[in-house]
């Protein structure tokens, strides 16, 4: 310290100060919520949570099918929580995600139908044979299409009438469940082709998951769409006054949460092998839980896309440790809504006594 | 060759019936460090205004670098070298000083429409070499706005000039939110500055800071101009004669005419 303080009034230089991220402070929660797990599995059950000591296992002494369950089920609402990330990220909140996920996958799989179950033609057919086995790139598109269509909707409600994001997207999120059940008048559709149920068969979400991931965390971290969308988030009128296009900016912002939606039901639908207008019901909510706790702030401008990943893991080891605790859903949800809020009273009081320090 | 830097030709604004600023003349000339003060509602910010795209003006000429302008936008104004440091801070409390000072210009490395890849490291020397210009001291680039002092947060917007060589510097009211410390940084910056031969319009309340700083005193009244004095004619109760109406200086004598 001493030989780099060379400033004038007091203050000093000091270029390898680095701060601890906060991103470590998740991760050290995800780790601590293991340990209680594989406390009270050794406790209660005499069994461990994240370890398999049965010899005959293949070479890792971690329960590999446990982890794989644990990401498995939190990659799908995962993928929405990466567009979740950003929306909050440039101040926003996106409520309609999970109406946007049962309208797009209602959409999706109409188009992804095949013709012949079982040597029978197909019994949920919705809009007769010409419409099957239509080539896979197809309903995709459809599906992002919707997604983006849906996105960008919210995003210029936000940007050009400047109403609030949480009544938009709150209007959106009504809406788009009432168009899902409106595309088949509240019947399922199912049977896929075979190619758009390799979409989501077996691991693929997390392959989804991951690759998406990696990809949005280039983007906000080394992208000018990245730079501009925490800058929107931590101080609008400086962000327009240095003459970004913030109004364009926004819609962009949503219509990729869209997006990402959209491509989330695909996966799901594929997975499902059937849509249903109920699908993705709370998933906007789930998704910004994943966000919140992985130390995205409500308030815009911070948090990161390795945040919310951390934070996704911390809800699936939830579900799963409760499972493997042979404890009730009720529960489940209980504690789901205790970490939500305590992550946001961490995050405040984290807040406040580094600006007390400054 | 001229060394005027900028001048006004009968700048005016109105807003409806309300004549915010009538008929300013002014220049400023090349390494010149020029103070405007006047009374709350006297016209000196509405000038500013006019100067920085913030608002166009009802009529008048702006000449700056050689070259008459018509800024639509505070943008139109920072492209053609103005840059200005605001009484509200113009920077994002989430970014760290280099992403805050080339907010809205940033330097690519790949170009890809709204994905356009960032350079952080030309951003950062950039940074570094404009935090030198002006004898700038932040404790770490890194750190972002939201745990920096006021002072220092003041330095790096002011550090913005340095860093993109801008024509002409104009602060408003830099020091009003600051301690005496930190007062004392941002004036050293000034004075810097005016070494490098950089010009400089300063908006301030505080007497003893403008005959610091300082090299003429344009006084406002009323939306008009009324006093141009250099520093050595004048002092401290012979300027505030001229804000508080006193006097007027006999070519701007408006209100006999």
């Amino acid at each position: 310290m001493a030989e780099t303080s060379h400033g004038t009034g007091g203050l000093t230089f000091d270029a390898k100060k680095r701060s601890w991220p906060n991103e470590a402070n998740v991760f050290i929660a995800l780790i601590l919520i293991l340990l209680a797990f594989e406390a009270l599995g050794m406790t209660f059950r005499d069994q461990s949570f994240l370890f398999d000591f049965n010899e005959a296992r293949d070479g890792t002494i971690l329960n590999m099918a446990r982890i794989k369950i644990i990401i498995l089920q939190v990659s799908i609402v995962g993928i929405i929580a990466l567009g979740a990330t950003q929306v909050i990220i440039s101040g926003g909140i996106d409520l309609s995600a999970g109406s946007v996920v049962g309208l797009t996958a209602m959409v999706t799989m109409s188009f992804a139908q095949t013709g012949m179950v079982n040597g029978n033609p197909n019994p949920k057919s919705l809009f007769g044979p010409e419409w099957m086995d239509l080539p896979v790139i197809l309903p995709v598109l459809l599906g992002l299409i919707v997604g983006i269509g849906a996105g960008m909707i919210n995003g210029l409600l936000i940007a050009f009438t400047r109403i609030p994001p949480f009544i938009a997207t709150l209007g959106m999120m009504v809406a788009a469940r009432g168009a899902a059940q409106w595309w088949s008048r509240g019947q399922p559709v199912s049977f896929p082709t075979e190619s758009f149920a390799a979409i989501g068969d077996g691991m693929m979400p997390v392959v989804w998951f991951a690759g998406l991931a990696i990809l949005f965390h280039l983007i906000l971290k080394y992208t000018v769409y990245g730079k501009h969308t925490y800058a929107i988030g931590s101080n609008e009128d400086a962000a327009r006054m240095s003459g970004i296009k913030v109004a364009r900016h926004k819609t962009l912002v949503y219509a990729i949460a869209g997006a990402l939606a959209g491509f989330s039901a695909i996966v799901l639908a594929s997975k499902n092998l059937t849509a249903q207008t109920g699908m993705g019901l709370m998933y906007e909510l789930d998704a910004i839980a994943m966000a919140v706790i992985g130390g995205v702030s409500l308030s815009g401008g911070r948090g990161s896309i390795i945040g919310t990943c951390i934070g996704a893991l911390i809800f699936g080891v939830i579900i799963s440790g409760f499972t493997f605790l042979r404890l009730d859903a009720y529960y489940q949800e209980m504690v789901k809504g205790v970490i939500i809020v305590g992550a946001v009273v961490l995050d405040q009081w984290r807040q406040q006594r580094a600006s007390l320090k400054g | 060759m001229s060394d005027i830097i900028l001048e006004t030709q009968d700048l005016t604004k109105h807003y409806g019936g309300v004549h915010a600023l009538t008929g300013a003349n002014f220049t400023l000339r090349a390494g010149e460090h020029v103070a405007i003060m006047g009374d709350n509602g006297a016209g000196k910010s509405t000038f500013v205004r006019q100067l920085t795209g913030v608002e166009v003006p009802t009529r008048g000429k702006l000449i700056f670098d050689g070259k008459e302008r018509h800024f639509e936008n505070p943008m139109d104004a920072r492209d053609a070298g103005i840059e200005t440091v605001f009484q509200t801070l113009a920077l994002a409390d989430d970014l760290n000083v280099p992403d805050n000072l080339f907010l809205g210009r940033e330097i690519f490395k790949i170009r890809l429409g709204p994905f356009s890849i960032l350079d952080y490291k030309a951003m950062r020397e950039a940074t570094i070499a404009g935090l030198e210009k002006t004898a700038v001291k932040i404790p770490n680039i890194n750190n972002t706005i939201r745990n920096m002092s006021g002072g220092q947060r003041q330095c790096v917007a002011i550090a913005r000039t340095a860093t993109f060589h801008s024509k002409l510097t104009i602060m408003d009211e830099p020091t009003a939110a600051l301690g005496v410390q930190e007062t004392a940084q941002v004036e050293n910056i000034i004075r810097t500055l005016k070494e490098a031969g950089e010009p400089l319009i300063l908006i301030s309340h505080n007497m003893r800071q403008v005959m610091d700083l300082c090299d003429r005193i344009v006084v406002f009244r009323r939306g008009r101009m009324v006093a141009n004095l250099a520093k050595g004619d004048t002092d401290g109760q012979d300027v505030v004669a001229y804000i508080t109406g006193a006097k007027t200086q006999p070519e701007y004598n408006f209100e006999v005419s």
